[in-house]
C-alpha cells in the first residue's frame, strides 16, 4: 500500500552522480521561453501535435506560455500526456514533435517544443499547485494495473478521472519503470519521474511495491477487480551466448543505469566495453565516461547506418569520448576472477583481436516476459491489442507499453495506458449499463 | 547613363538641411550636451524639448507596449515640458549654433496664452540663434490640464489666435504642430495656415493608457499606486500619423511644408512619410531605445533606395503618393484578385486555412488528398481526424518502413486549396501566410471595365 512517506523523499541523493549527469539541455528561463514561444506560428492541425503520440496540443500549450498563463499551460500538457514533465525531458523530440515542426521547411529553427514543455511543467511544479484535475465520482468499478510504469500510471489518470479504482501492482520499491530507472539521468533525473508521478497519486492511486505478480497472483487480481491492465514492460536482457559471460564484471545496461540512477553505482573501472548500438546502448556508453571510465568502447556487428540509435544520440555519444567499433562481433569474454578481455572478431575480414576490458556491458535488447495467461494472445513474445483500444484477447484484460510494442519510448507507453484507460472504463461502464 | 550622386540635403520652409533627419522635441533634445552629440551621430536637426516655464516632473514618467518578445513597440510618456530654465536652454541653443551653424536647431516653445507671453519667448528664442519656432500645441498630458499643448491645438480657433501672435513677431519659420487627438485633423490644420504658419509638423502623441499591472492593479507608468493618461508614440502609431499626414497634406486648406513625425524607426519609415508629402521626419522613440547611431542606417539605407531607384533628391519623391489614397468611392468596384497558394513554397502551417474559414469568406479548403473538391469539410471534421490517429515514435529497428522518413516536403494533405470561385480577394490568407511569397494575390480579367462607386451610384439606381 501506499504509504505516507512520498516518493521524492525516498529518492537517493547524491550531489557527485547530480553534478556529472548535469542537464543535458538546460531549463528555459521565463526571458528566454516568451520569446521563443511568440515564435510558434500556431499551426491549424499542428503536426507537432500529430506526431505526439499522446497528441499535446503543443500550439496551444505554448500560446498559453506566451500569454503568462503557465497554469493553464501545464494543465494543457497534463490533460493529454499526465507525464508532460517526464516526456518533456525525455522524449527524442528530433524525431516526434520538434521533427514535425513547420518551420524546418523554412530553413528556421524549430520551436524548442520539448524545453518549452518543461518550462511549463517545472512551472506548475514550483508554484506547489496541485494536480488540476479531480477523481471522477466513485463509479464502485476496480482495475488493477500490473506494472507501474509510464503505461499504467497513464491508464491509471484516465481510471482514476472517471471514478474507477485503480491499484497499481510493481516488483520494485518505488514507482515509475523504466522513467524513474531507465532514461539516462541527464534528461531525466529519477527524483523528477518520482515528483510527476507523486502530483499523479493526488487522484487516489493505490500503489503495491515489492509485489510480483504471477499467473497465480494475476489470476486472483482478475477475480477480485473488474478488469486488468498489463503494462509490464519487457523481459530479462537479452545473453550474448558466448564463453565467459558469467564472469563478475559482465553486466547490462539496463542495470548499470539503474544502478547508478538509484545510488547504488557510483563509480565504473576504467575500461568499458558496450555491445550494441541502441539508444540504451548510447545511454550506458555515455553514463560509463561520466562514471569515470577512461575508454569506452561500443561494439556493433553492424554498420553505422543500421544500428537502431537515433542520429542524435550517436553523435552525443561522439562528443563525449564513446568509440565505435563496427562490423565487430564478440566472441569470447576472458578473464580469471573477473572479465579481463574480450575477444572480437571483424565481420567484414575475419580478423580477430582483443581489446581489454573491466566492464562489459550488454545492450542487445531484452527479451518478452513471460506469458502469464494462456488466454492473451502474443505474437513474437508480444501481446497483442487492438491498437484503439489496447484490449487484448481476453476482453477484461488490457495491455499497452513495451509489453505491446516491443519497446518504444514513454511517451509511447503513456499512449497506450491513456487509449487503454479511457477505452476500459468505456467498456466497464457499458457493461454497468447492460448489466 | 551616368547618375547624379543621390544627395539627403533639402530645405524646410526656407530652412536649408543637411538631411531631412530631425530628433524631435523630447528627451533626446533636453539639453544642448545631448543634441550636439546626435548632431556628431549625423542627425540633421533637432528640435529642442519644449521651452517654457519649468515645470515639475513626477517618477515615474514612461511605459510601454512589448509586442511578441520585441520591446517598447509602443511608449506612453507622461512627462512635461523641459524642466530647466528657459535662459539656460537659450544660452545652450545659442552655443550648439555657434558651433554647428549648418545643423538645424528648432525652438520648441509653450507658454501660457497670452500675446506678450509668446512675443517674448518668440524674441528670445530667435535672439538666442533658433532657425526656427515649433508651436507645441499637442502635448496631451498635464499642460493640457493647465491651459496649454493639445487643449490649444484641439480648438483651431486658438490654435489660429496664437499663430497669429507669434507671427507677429517671428523672423524665422514657424512650425505648428498638431495633435492627432481631435476628431478631424485638418481643422487646427486650416487654422494655423489661415493665421500664416510656414510649415506643420505631426503627429504629436496620441491620448493612451498603456496597461494595467495585473497584479498590483495599478495603471503604468506608476506614480505611487496611480497613472494618468499620456502620450503613446513609437512603432505602434505609425498608420495612425501616416493617415493624418495624408489627410493635412491632400487638402489644399492646410497643406504646407511638413514634417512627419510618428513612429519613424528607419529610412523605410521616413521614405513613407516622404511619399506622402513630407519634407522632413522627427524622431525620438527609436533615439529613445536604440541612442543617436541610428541615424547612420537611416541616411545610408535612404541614400541606397533613392539610387536604386533613380531619385538624385528627396523632391524627387516627395508626394508622390499622395494621389493614390482617395475616398473610398474612387476605388475600381470592377478590380479582382484572387488568392494563388505556391504549393513549392507552403509549409503546411495551414494559418491561411484557418483564417479563411473563422475570418474572411470559407474559401480555402482542406481537401487535396480528396478524390473530389470538397467544401463541406469543416475545420472540426479535420481536427477530429486529427485527434484519432494513432502516432508512435519512430524506432528505425522496429519500422523498417519508418527509416528515412523525411519532413523536408510538404505533405500534400497539409497544402489548402484556394476555391478560386468563391474567393473575394480579401488579402487575409496572404496576410497571416508567414512565407514569404508563398501567397500571392493575382488579377483576374474578368472583362469589366472598371467602375467606381461614384460612378456606379450615378449610373444606375443605388439598390444596397
Amino acid at each position: 500500500m501506499s504509504g505516507p512517506t512520498s516518493f521524492v523523499q525516498q529518492a537517493p541523493v547524491h550531489p557527485e552522480t547530480a553534478a556529472r549527469f548535469a542537464d543535458l539541455h538546460p531549463p528555459f528561463d521565463r526571458q528566454a521561453a516568451v520569446p521563443e514561444a511568440n515564435r510558434c506560428l500556431f499551426c491549424f492541425d499542428a503536426p507537432c501535435a500529430t506526431a505526439c503520440p499522446t497528441h499535446i496540443d503543443v500550439p496551444r500549450f505554448i500560446k498559453k506560455i506566451a500569454s503568462g498563463n503557465l497554469a493553464g499551460s501545464a494543465r494543457t500538457i497534463l490533460d493529454a500526456n499526465i507525464l508532460g514533465a517526464s516526456c518533456a525531458r525525455a522524449c527524442p523530440v528530433d524525431v516526434l514533435c520538434e521533427g514535425a515542426c513547420v518551420l524546418h521547411r523554412y530553413n528556421k529553427q524549430p520551436i524548442q517544443i520539448g524545453r518549452l514543455q518543461r518550462f511549463a511543467m517545472d512551472s506548475l511544479h514550483a508554484s506547489g499547485a496541485p494536480l488540476p484535475f479531480a477523481p471522477g465520482a466513485d463509479t464502485g468499478l476496480s482495475v488493477a494495473l500490473v506494472g507501474a510504469g509510464p503505461a499504467s500510471l497513464a491508464c491509471s489518470a484516465e481510471l482514476r478521472r472517471r471514478g474507477i479504482r485503480a491499484s497499481l501492482y510493481d516488483a520494485r520499491p518505488l514507482p515509475g519503470g523504466l522513467n524513474t530507472y531507465g532514461v539516462a539521468e541527464y534528461k531525466l533525473p529519477l527524483v523528477e519521474s518520482l515528483r510527476e508521478i507523486e502530483m499523479l497519486s493526488q487522484l487516489g492511486v493505490e500503489f503495491h511495491f515489492n509485489t510480483l505478480v504471477d499467473t497465480q497472483r494475476l489470476a486472483e487480481l482478475e477475480r477480485d477487480h473488474d478488469a486488468i491492465f498489463l503494462g509490464v514492460g519487457l523481459g530479462a536482457s537479452h545473453q550474448l551466448g558466448v564463453p565467459g559471460e558469467h564472469l563478475p564484471g559482465v553486466s547490462n545496461a539496463l542495470d548499470l543505469i539503474a544502478g547508478y540512477k538509484s545510488g547504488e553505482l557510483t563509480q565504473v573501472p576504467p575500461r568499458v566495453v558496450v555491445i550494441g548500438a541502441g539508444n540504451t546502448a548510447i545511454d550506458a556508453a555515455i553514463a560509463s565516461v561520466r562514471l569515470g571510465a577512461s575508454e569506452v568502447h561500443i561494439v556493433y556487428r553492424r554498420g553505422p547506418e543500421q544500428m537502431s540509435a537515433f542520429a542524435f544520440e550517436y553523435e552525443h555519444a561522439r562528443l563525449e569520448g564513446v568509440k565505435f567499433l563496427w562490423h565487430v562481433q564478440p566472441r569470447n569474454i576472458l578473464g580469471s576472477d573477473a572479465v579481463e578481455e574480450v575477444e572480437l572478431i571483424s565481420l567484414a575480414d575475419g580478423g580477430e583481436f582483443k581489446l581489454p576490458v573491466n566492464l562489459l556491458v550488454l545492450a542487445i535488447g531484452q527479451g518478452s516476459q513471460n506469458s502469464l495467461s494462456e488466454k492473451i494472445q502474443t505474437e513474437r513474445g508480444r501481446i497483442l491489442i487492438d491498437r484503439a483500444t489496447g484490449q487484448t484477447s481476453n476482453p477484461k484484460i488490457f495491455a499497452g507499453g513495451d509489453c505491446t510494442n516491443g519497446g518504444r519510448e514513454v511517451v509511447d507507453a503513456v499512449a497506450d495506458g491513456k487509449r487503454a484507460g479511457i477505452a476500459m472504463a468505456a467498456w466497464l461502464e457499458a457493461k454497468l449499463v447492460s448489466a | 547613363m551616368s547618375q547624379p550622386k543621390a544627395t539627403l540635403a533639402t530645405t524646410f520652409c526656407g530652412i536649408p538641411c543637411l538631411n531631412p533627419f530631425w530628433l524631435a522635441s523630447a528627451p533626446p533634445t533636453n539639453c544642448g550636451e545631448q543634441i550636439m552629440r546626435a548632431f556628431d551621430a549625423g542627425w540633421g536637426g533637432a528640435v529642442w524639448k519644449t521651452i517654457g516655464e519649468p515645470i515639475t516632473n513626477v517618477s515615474s514618467r514612461y511605459s510601454s507596449i512589448d509586442w511578441d518578445g520585441r520591446r517598447m513597440m509602443g511608449l506612453n510618456n507622461i512627462e512635461l515640458i523641459s524642466d530647466r530654465p528657459v535662459e539656460v536652454n537659450l544660452q545652450e541653443i545659442a552655443e550648439v549654433k555657434r558651433r554647428y551653424p549648418q545643423h538645424v536647431v528648432i525652438a520648441s516653445l509653450m507658454v501660457e496664452s497670452k500675446r506678450e507671453t509668446w512675443h517674448d519667448i518668440v524674441q528670445r528664442a530667435e535672439d538666442a540663434g533658433a532657425d526656427g519656432l515649433e508651436l507645441n500645441f499637442g502635448c496631451p498630458h498635464g499642460m493640457s490640464e493647465r491651459g496649454m499643448g493639445s487643449a490649444v491645438g484641439q480648438v483651431p480657433e486658438y490654435c489660429g489666435q496664437i499663430t497669429g501672435w507669434v507671427k507677429e513677431k517671428a523672423r524665422t519659420p514657424v512650425i505648428v504642430k498638431l495633435t492627432p487627438n481631435i476628431s478631424d485633423i485638418r481643422m487646427p490644420a486650416r487654422a494655423a495656415k489661415r493665421a500664416g504658419a510656414d510649415a506643420l509638423s505631426a503627429i504629436n502623441t496620441i491620448n493612451s493608457i498603456t496597461g494595467i499591472d495585473l497584479d498590483t492593479l495599478q495603471p503604468n507608468p506608476n506614480v505611487d499606486g496611480k497613472s494618468s493618461h499620456g502620450g503613446y508614440c513609437g512603432p505602434a502609431v505609425k498608420p495612425i500619423a501616416l493617415n493624418m499626414v495624408h489627410q493635412v497634406q491632400s487638402d489644399p486648406q492646410s497643406a504646407l511644408p511638413l514634417s512627419g513625425i510618428g513612429g519613424i524607426a528607419t529610412w523605410r519609415d521616413a521614405v513613407e512619410f516622404i511619399l506622402l508629402g513630407c519634407s522632413t521626419v522627427q524622431v525620438c522613440t527609436a533615439a529613445m531605445h536604440y541612442g543617436y547611431r541610428i541615424v547612420e542606417d537611416m541616411k545610408d539605407g535612404l541614400l541606397e533606395w533613392m539610387e536604386e531607384k533613380g531619385f538624385a533628391t528627396l523632391d524627387d519623391f516627395r508626394g508622390r503618393s499622395l494621389p493614390t489614397v482617395v475616398n473610398w468611392n474612387q476605388l475600381n468596384l470592377n478590380y479582382q484578385i484572387i488568392a494563388r497558394i505556391h504549393e513549392d513554397l507552403c509549409i503546411g502551417c495551414q494559418l491561411c486555412y484557418t483564417a479563411c474559414w473563422d475570418g474572411a469568406h470559407q474559401c480555402i479548403h482542406l481537401d487535396r488528398t480528396s478524390p473530389a473538391p470538397d467544401i463541406t469539410r469543416t475545420p472540426a471534421m479535420v481536427e477530429a481526424e486529427a485527434s484519432r490517429r494513432i502516432s508512435t515514435t519512430p524506432i528505425p529497428k522496429l519500422d523498417a518502413n519508418g527509416v528515412g522518413r523525411t519532413h523536408a516536403v510538404t505533405p500534400l494533405e497539409r497544402i489548402p486549396r484556394v476555391d478560386e470561385h468563391h474567393c473575394v480577394g480579401c488579402n487575409l490568407c496572404s496576410l497571416v501566410c508567414p512565407v514569404e511569397g508563398c501567397i500571392t494575390m493575382e488579377r483576374v480579367d474578368n472583362g469589366l471595365a472598371p467602375q467606381t462607386w461614384a460612378e456606379r451610384s450615378t449610373a444606375e439606381p443605388v439598390r444596397s
